[in-house]
């Protein structure tokens, strides 16, 4: 299974593990994600699928196993038998392809909303400072917030402040965009506003991995669903089938009660 | 008069057909008011005292408050304090980073420099600089004694106990920055340099300006201290004319005047860089 160089396969998880002291957090995770398809990961807290996504651009480092995004090896490097990581520098720049979404949004306070989106650009990227603007007001159209660029984060919403997040996400222009339970910091009339921008995103054929409690919205853009539960993948398919026809007892568990 | 501060304060149109409800009556504080008094007619009685006390020699105060030898100590508090803060708080940054860097041995280093200039009075730091020579007569062929002039040692010795206080005052600022503004920027893919400059800094200068300021205050009087050693700086330019005069509260009075005009300054000066960082919070205070 050589799924590392096929064009097709934007991420490529095999046998990952992780622990933070005692705690065995990830116990060998194996998962493919497809160009152009959306994964949702479910599961209880703690059962590892946040840290899962942070292994995948490498804010957590893995303990055993590899991971590729778009061809290209998180972290590390290979030299014959072993994975050499990465400098830092190499790190960021690998970073820069990959769109994270964090809970609690992470916008920063002290810059305006514009000044956000356009500090990755600028900076990471080194693009001229007027294309990035030019982008940036591009984005926060797409997302529904063209009048708000002057503002500081702590005059927005929420809702408002994770859309903005996801415009400064998506002004690297990344081949993966991962979300880390981006709506469960917000109050429950806020919900919706930042699916439908996610739910926007998968119809235009964005490739993501979305870590979310809300099983009504993995039913409607999921391409897959991964329960997880225990640091494993404990069953992974079609909507339709892991949300309605589980196999496991866990998942069967897990649904009943969140459903 | 009433129903339009009640208006205002409740933010809630009263509408003016509503006049079968009770009207609000504001609680009253007579004791404020006698305190108040109180406070105000002893403070007068003070200053009475002070300007109307001869002992005080004002006249004398005028005429050496601008005197060549009294601005030139002044000149000298001034540069010092400026001097020890700039290397002080490039010191303590440095200190800081130590302290929270993943390197033990650095951490070490850091936590023991101080924990030891934090424990040796400033008065005996000076004293043990000035007298350095002791230990070591001589430094790469030159005789400590010219290398260490007494302005050198007021500096040395006033930067290394600055730069200790320096370290945890930095150090609680970047400590007080959310651990997910640094993974945000990580994960936007922004150097360590930029991520300090840019993000780190900014929001860790809202914690570290106010009891900066606290230390430069301190610093400004703190550096008196260095008559000791006959640096002559404001103080000791006024000691030395008093020693020749004897009109030893006049002059003190000269010093007075002189910090606590540079101290207001400087709480002006705080009070502006404050409403620079506070950028994008709407709590100022």
């Amino acid at each position: 299974m050589s799924t590392g160089s096929d064009t097709d396969v934007m991420v490529d998880i095999r046998d990952v593990h992780k622990s933070f002291g005692p705690l065995h957090v990830l116990k060998g995770v194996d998962l493919t994600v497809r160009t152009g398809e959306v994964t949702v990961v479910l599961g209880p807290s703690g059962s590892g699928k946040s840290t899962l996504l942070r292994t995948v651009n490498h804010l957590e480092k893995v303990d055993r196993g590899l991971i590729s995004v778009d061809g290209d090896l998180i972290g590390y490097r290979r030299s014959g038998d072993r994975l050499r990581e990465l400098p830092e520098r190499e790190v960021l720049r690998q970073r820069t392809r990959i769109g994270f979404v964090f809970q609690d949004f992470h916008l920063f306070p002290h810059l305006t909303v514009l000044e956000n989106i356009t500090e990755a650009p600028v900076s990471a990227l080194k693009r001229p400072r007027r294309e990035a603007v030019d982008t940036a007001r591009r984005l926060l159209e797409r997302v529904g917030l063209a009048d708000r660029a002057g503002a500081f984060p702590r005059q927005l919403s929420g809702g408002q402040q994770q859309r903005v997040a996801i415009a400064r996400a998506l002004a690297l222009e990344p081949r993966l965009l991962l979300f880390d339970e981006p709506t469960s910091a917000l109050d429950p009339e806020l919900v919706g506003e930042v699916l439908d921008v996610i739910g926007d995103l998968a119809r235009q054929g964005t490739t993501m991995i979305v870590v979310t409690h809300e099983t009504g919205f993995a039913r409607e853009v999921a391409d897959t669903v991964v329960f997880m539960d225990d640091g494993r993948i404990v069953e992974q398919g079609p909507p339709g089938d892991v949300l309605d026809r589980p196999r496991h007892e866990r998942t069967r568990a897990f649904l009943s009660r969140v459903l | 008069m009433t129903s339009d501060t009640l208006a205002k304060s409740a933010a809630v149109p009263q509408s003016p057909d509503r006049t079968d409800l009770p009207r609000i009556v504001p609680h009253r504080h007579p004791g404020q008011w006698t305190a108040a008094a109180a406070v105000l007619v002893l403070l007068a009685l003070a200053l009475n005292s002070v300007l109307r006390n001869d002992a005080f020699q004002w006249g004398v105060v005028a005429d050496w408050f601008t005197s060549d030898s009294v601005l030139r100590g002044l000149w000298l508090t001034l540069w010092l304090t400026a001097v020890v803060m700039a290397l002080g708080f490039a010191l303590g940054t440095l200190l800081a980073a130590f302290r929270l860097s993943a390197n033990p041995v650095l951490r070490a280093v850091s936590w023991g420099y101080v924990w030891l200039f934090r424990s040796i009075p400033i008065l005996v730091q000076l004293l043990l600089w000035f007298n350095i020579g002791a230990l070591y007569p001589q430094v790469l062929g030159v005789r400590t004694v010219d290398l260490l002039g007494p302005v050198t040692v007021a500096v040395i010795g006033l930067t290394l106990h600055e730069a200790a206080y320096a370290a945890e005052v930095v150090r609680g600022g970047i400590l007080s920055v959310d651990r997910g503004q640094v993974e945000a920027a990580q994960a936007l893919g922004l150097g360590r340099w930029r991520r300090w400059r840019r993000i780190v800094l900014p929001q860790a200068m809202r914690t570290i300006v106010p009891p900066a300021g606290n230390m430069l205050i301190g610093t400004l009087k703190g550096t008196s201290i260095v008559s000791v050693i006959a640096v002559q700086d404001l103080l000791y330019s006024v000691q030395l004319v008093h020693h020749r005069t004897y009109q030893v509260v006049p002059m003190l009075m000269v010093a007075t005047l002189w910090y606590t005009a540079v101290t207001s300054l400087l709480g002006i000066g705080q009070y502006y860089v404050e409403k620079h960082y506070a950028r994008g919070t709407e709590r100022t205070r």
